[in-house]
């Protein structure tokens, strides 16, 4: 066996920026389904999916505008808000009347919104595999203390911050973040004093998606576009999300910080279980902590 | 209840038996192995709906049981050279073991957390299998596995699977009516007052998890004579979200709505994928439908109807 056989300082180090940028992919579509979980208690399972049509879109707009810096940037604009208005669509026409039901029931409906997101992406993408060329800024290596590093992954690791960082002011310093961490604790108080609580849980709502579509345009270059990414991604979301504490956004991006890395040290320690890794991880953080590392809001 | 109305509400049952057993006579190959896919998925959703149901527990992952089943028979036959038979006493044991040790590790938690867990437990298994290609076969699993002669043809996997779910509907049912299914009802329906009058709820959920695990398992089994292969997708997530689909949309407050449901989903993934490739797009808006307008299911929708005519003619009587 091939065990820990390839460790060595380059590679490790490779490995952990690699890791990282995974990690940026992971926390943003991590926050966005823990933004929906705390405040509105959904357990979208949908998230995936939005993720995916995120990335399709992202190939689609990016191909409308030939590709290039042109294409990149207004297809990473465009595609998270696309996805945006189509989660607008899908609360304001469903998920506004189930508020009140079990969590089993919401899961079981966001589950089939899955299957119709997943049949209506095969009817308009097909079940071909697709690519995302990187515009010419973003090919090539920077080298970082004499090791090659992608410049594009050296972008996403700069992104994650960024992201966390608007959401932090988003949730603490403006008026509709207060009112939904408000209404996360008190649905009913919120309301009696006279705020639109249906309306802030769209918003929220949208946010999250928002997010989902984001990581799906990021991670478009690095990866093959391709039917089933919406299964992968959403198991190991809920994961980083209960791991990190529910709707607790500084806990998706310690949840998604250590699936990531496991992830791609994993590969260096056992290629061929690289993948059992961060479930293992997963598996025992929750034995010490069951209810996740960070204070949830549930 | 008295001997004859005992019988009474057995003769029906019986007659359905009686029926299927004769099936093989006049339907085409096709449907009996069609039924005999309904008979092990029904199984496996009533297995379920043992601890969804009746416990009230949030068993996300429960087809990491029915593939640890069908693994256990498949590797028993491929890479042992023990009897094949001894596979399919295994299977139960095998899951019911996983059950207990995933189950030991859940049981602390309640709710939402409880399935998230399992998921993560069971994605753990998943993920191994699905990777340890010398040992499962990895991502593409084990085909063409050679079961016992008897049970080989469609006839035989057929009345093999019959059988093996009339018996196990058999048990399942005496367990939900004994002391057991009454005390593992009474933590679903309160479980501070359960703990109050002394009822063990961590260990009544964990045996109930095991029981489920090891009926799951035998489902499992059944899977690998009728379609003779195995692969990972039998314990991913997402076949237990539809499991839970099967147990809903029957409705899982009755013991045999998840046979239902489980035909229906069974027929609809036939029929439509005869006309379109499109068929979860269906199974999908299905069930979006019934979510929002009928959340007790189809068998409990008409077993209230029937409740509510039976009602009406008690108070027209008075």
């Amino acid at each position: 066996m091939d065990f820990a056989s390839n460790i060595t300082i380059s590679a490790l180090f490779q490995q952990t920026l690699v890791g990282l940028s995974r990690t940026t992919i992971l926390f943003i579509v991590a926050s966005g389904l823990s933004l929906i979980l705390g405040v509105l208690r959904i357990p979208n399972v949908a998230h995936g999916s939005l993720y995916m049509i995120g990335a399709f879109i992202m190939y689609s707009v990016n191909l409308f505008f030939g590709g290039g810096q042109a294409g990149f940037w207004m297809a990473v604009l465009l595609s998270p808000l696309a996805v945006a208005l189509i989660s607008l669509v899908v609360e304001r026409g469903l998920f506004q009347y189930l508020y009140e039901r079990e969590h089993l029931m919401l899961l079981l409906f966001t589950f089939s919104i899955t299957l119709v997101f997943g049949d209506l992406v095969k009817m308009v993408w097909g079940s071909d595999y697709r690519c995302v060329d990187l515009p010419a800024a973003f090919q090539g290596f920077y080298t970082i203390l004499g090791f090659p590093f992608p410049r594009y992954n050296f972008f996403l690791i700069i992104t994650g911050p960024v992201v966390a960082f608007g959401l932090w002011f988003l949730t603490n310093m403006t008026r509709i973040g207060k009112i939904a961490r408000a209404a996360a604790v008190d649905r009913e108080m919120v309301g009696a004093v006279g705020i639109n609580v249906s309306l802030v849980f769209a918003a929220v709502f949208v946010i999250g998606c928002f997010l989902a579509g984001l990581g799906g345009a990021l991670v478009a270059p690095t990866q093959n576009i391709r039917q089933g990414m919406d299964h992968a991604i959403i198991i190991e979301a809920f994961l980083i999300v209960i791991m990190g504490g529910l709707g607790n956004i500084w806990g998706a991006l310690l949840g998604a910080l250590i699936f990531g890395l496991t992830d791609s040290i994993g590969i260096l320690v056992w290629p061929q279980f690289a993948i059992v890794f961060p479930y293992v991880v997963v598996v025992i953080v929750l034995l010490f902590c069951p209810k996740g590392l960070l204070k949830s809001t549930w | 209840m008295s001997e004859r109305s005992a019988w009474k509400a057995l003769a029906p049952w019986l007659a359905v038996f009686v029926l299927l057993l004769l099936a093989p006579r006049f339907l085409p190959r096709f449907q009996i192995y069609l039924t005999g896919l309904i008979l092990t998925t029904g199984l496996l959703a009533v297995s379920l709906n043992l601890v969804l149901g009746l416990g009230g527990m949030y068993q996300f992952h429960h087809a990491v049981f029915y593939g640890i089943g069908a693994y256990t028979v498949a590797l028993v036959i491929t890479k042992t050279a023990l009897s094949p038979w001894i596979g399919f006493l295994l299977a139960p044991v095998v899951s019911a073991l996983f059950s207990l040790a995933i189950g030991l590790i859940c049981v602390r938690l309640s709710k939402l957390y409880f399935g998230m867990l399992q998921i993560s437990l069971g994605s753990l298994v998943w993920a191994v299998v699905f990777r340890w290609y010398s040992f499962t076969g990895g991502d593409d699993g084990i085909h063409g596995i050679p079961v016992p002669d008897i049970i080989s043809s469609t006839d035989g996997a057929y009345y093999f699977s019959l059988i093996l779910t009339a018996i196990c509907l058999i048990v399942m049912q005496r367990i939900v009516n004994s002391p057991f299914g009454r005390s593992f009802q009474a933590v679903r329906d309160n479980p501070v007052r359960s703990e109050a009058v002394g009822i063990n709820v961590k260990r009544v959920q964990l045996t109930g998890m095991v029981i489920s695990g090891a009926f799951a398992g035998i489902a499992g089994s059944m899977f690998v004579v009728i379609e003779g292969s195995v692969f990972p997708e039998l314990m991913f997530w997402t076949l237990s979200l539809e499991i839970i689909i099967m147990c809903l949309l029957g409705g899982w407050f009755t013991f045999l709505g998840p046979m239902l449901g489980a035909a229906i989903i069974v027929l609809l993934r036939t029929v439509v994928g005869i006309y379109t490739e499109y068929w979860t797009l269906v199974l999908g808006i299905v069930l979006m439908l019934l979510i929002l307008f009928l959340p007790q299911g189809v068998l409990g929708y008409f077993l209230e109807i029937f409740k509510r005519g039976g009602m009406k003619a008690v108070q027209e009587r008075k």
